[in-house]
């Protein structure tokens, strides 16, 4: 059978949610396709039993552990002569990897060494009917439109995805939990280049990316003011700031709040877009959103066809007048 | 110590055309300017030539057009500045531009130090710089937000991921890719512009790289763009609008009550 391999993405000695999701993908295309899905392991101990089988049942047929101490955190040549390796034992038709500063970057030296072609950023994959390909859809420069990119004659077809794009298994799959373990040679390993210090982001930060209920505003509130009622409503309802672009460019909020394509992709249960017009890069980090409220003044503003509910009418008026009666709930 | 800048010029507008039959970017008759995103990489290269006795190369891949970008490094302070444009260059994926930018880097360098930008504001892939890095068989460290140290051992950087913040120390020769942290990019100063003006900016095709016509432009590249569509309609928006906006609001109450930070005041 084909394989399909998903490179597994830590947080210290946890598999990150984004491996589970990728599962979750792998498994649909393997409907259409037979494919053996393996998750591949980088670390520098091996994992704990509860990881793999959750991992097993989030929809992995083998896991493949390669140990080394070079793997503590990511670092680009043993990452890559390591996974270069591996792909040429197995042969894989399918490599994913989440689309994170680690997977963003050994993907690309992954594809240089394997003289394959790799697709960044996607929203969408598929496998086309006949020929067996891998359909990989991002979304593409400027103006509104995406691409759907293939990789016809070089194998494997590599692709990588933002974190919160497809969604993790809901009911457990039944796994042959085969685990093996790759013999990581020294060639593979060796590296002039030395990790010297790590600083951890302190806990309790929960970013937009992990937000329930995300409020995010846009230029249509005119002014950096006009932001007061978003932080209202959101502290009302214990939500998350989000922000296009543009007003992340204009200062208004911080990078840290901006969703889109050159921000962060989201997948809270709901999302209202207030003054925001709907640039394709936005959609692509919101339209997996549960629920999507957009509120915008222009009744042909484009985030309206993305929306389950659409309010043409000012969003400072509209959020406070929510805030208000959301208030008077809180004091009944 | 050489240091070579990896730019992309990328469309000054937002007003770019596909061609149809490739999926690729009509580049021909379309302002371009860098890439924003690698000034910063350009900017790095000019603080660390500032500190003693360095030289800065440009180089970018695109059609003859994209010279007056590449002039532009020029005026900011670059000291040579390379152009590889080949018709069969066009139609180049991330893969088949490293390709070619790694083979001028081997021809041109040994070059001690290889900086680029974070990703360009029209593919936004991030990927061509990796690719490269990982092409001359050199350490790779990318979103780095700052240069500590660097000297004749080795550079060491910081770099932003998702859990925090890491330091590393990279030998020579390396490829660092920046974020729009690590500097704020000069602007081009008189002088520099003047000179920029009639400076001969080196053009390059694959008489020179010679590479396998079966790697470069879009025969080399191993993806294809098979389909542009415009992102599909998934949902069926309810409008509220007049005199029904209250009702809008009321929609949107229902859903986020159970929300509310209850008060049991």
């Amino acid at each position: 059978m084909n394989d399909l391999l998903v490179i597994a993405e830590k947080r210290g000695s946890e598999i990150h949610s984004s491996t589970f999701e990728l599962l979750g993908k792998a498994r649909e295309l393997s409907m259409k396709r037979p494919l053996t899905v393996s998750v591949v392991i980088l670390s520098d101990k091996s994992v704990e039993e509860d990881s793999s089988s959750s991992l097993f049942s989030g929809g992995a047929d083998r896991i493949i552990l390669a140990v080394d101490g070079s793997f503590k955190r990511f670092n680009f040549e043993p990452y890559t002569k390591t996974l270069a390796a591996i792909v040429r034992k197995l042969s894989p038709e399918i490599v994913l990897a989440p689309a994170t500063t680690s997977g963003r970057t050994f993907m690309p030296g992954l594809a240089a060494l394997l003289k394959t072609g790799l697709t960044a950023d996607c929203t969408g994959l598929d496998i086309e009917e006949g020929t067996g390909n891998l359909l990989q859809t991002r979304p593409a420069i400027g103006g509104n439109i995406m691409a759907t990119i293939k990789t016809p004659n070089h194998r494997p077809q590599m692709a990588t995805v933002r974190p919160k794009t497809f969604s993790p298994l809901k009911e457990a799959y039944q796994s042959k939990c085969e685990l093996v373990h790759f013999d990581v040679t020294p060639d593979l390993t060796q590296t002039a280049v030395k990790l010297i210090e790590f600083h951890p982001i302190g806990e309790g930060q929960k970013g937009v990316q992990d937000a329930e209920v995300i409020i995010a505003g846009g230029m249509g509130l005119r002014k950096v003011e006009n932001m007061e009622p978003v932080y209202r409503l959101s502290k009302l309802i214990n939500g998350t700031v989000g922000a296009s672009r543009k007003i992340v460019d204009s200062k208004w909020v911080g990078h840290e709040a901006q969703v889109g394509l050159s921000g962060h992709t989201v997948k809270p249960k709901i999302y209202i877009a207030a003054g925001i017009s709907g640039a394709v890069q936005h959609i692509a980090g919101m339209q997996t959103a549960e629920f999507i409220v957009a509120i915008n003044r222009d009744r042909n503003a484009a985030i309206f066809n993305f929306a389950d509910i659409g309010l043409v009418g000012d969003a400072v008026e509209i959020l406070n007048e929510l805030a208000e009666s959301l208030e008077s709930e809180v004091k009944k | 110590m050489k240091i070579l800048v990896l730019l992309k010029q990328v469309p000054d507008s937002d007003e770019v055309k596909l061609n149809p039959e490739t999926g690729t970017m009509i580049r021909e008759g379309v302002g371009t300017v860098i890439n924003p995103l690698d000034l910063h990489a350009l900017e790095t290269a000019l603080r660390i030539k500032e500190t003693g006795d360095h030289s800065v190369a440009v180089v970018s891949m695109g059609p003859p057009v994209a010279e007056e970008a590449v002039r532009e490094a020029i005026a900011m302070g670059a000291d040579k500045a390379v152009l590889l444009t080949d018709r069969k260059f066009a139609g180049a994926d991330t893969w088949a531009t490293a390709v070619a930018l790694a083979r001028f880097a081997e021809k041109e360098g040994p070059f001690d130090l290889i900086l680029a930008g974070e990703k360009a504001t029209d593919g936004e892939t991030g990927q061509v710089g990796p690719e490269t890095g990982s092409m001359l068989g050199i350490p790779v460290a990318t979103y780095v937000s700052k240069i500590v140290e660097l000297d004749g051992s080795g550079i060491t950087i910081e770099r932003e991921v998702e859990d925090g913040k890491e330091v590393w120390k990279l030998p020579l020769p390396s490829l660092v890719s920046v974020t729009k942290d690590v500097n704020e990019p000069r602007l081009p100063t008189l002088n520099g512009k003047k000179l920029a003006r009639n400076f001969p900016v080196e053009r390059i095709g694959n008489d020179f790289l010679a590479i396998d016509p079966s790697e470069i432009g879009l025969t080399g590249s191993p993806t294809r763009v098979v389909r542009i569509g415009t992102p599909k309609l998934s949902r069926m928006v309810e409008m509220y609008e007049g005199s029904n906006i209250r009702d809008g609001i009321d929609e949107i109450k229902k859903r986020l009550v159970p929300y509310l930070e209850v008060n049991h005041e």
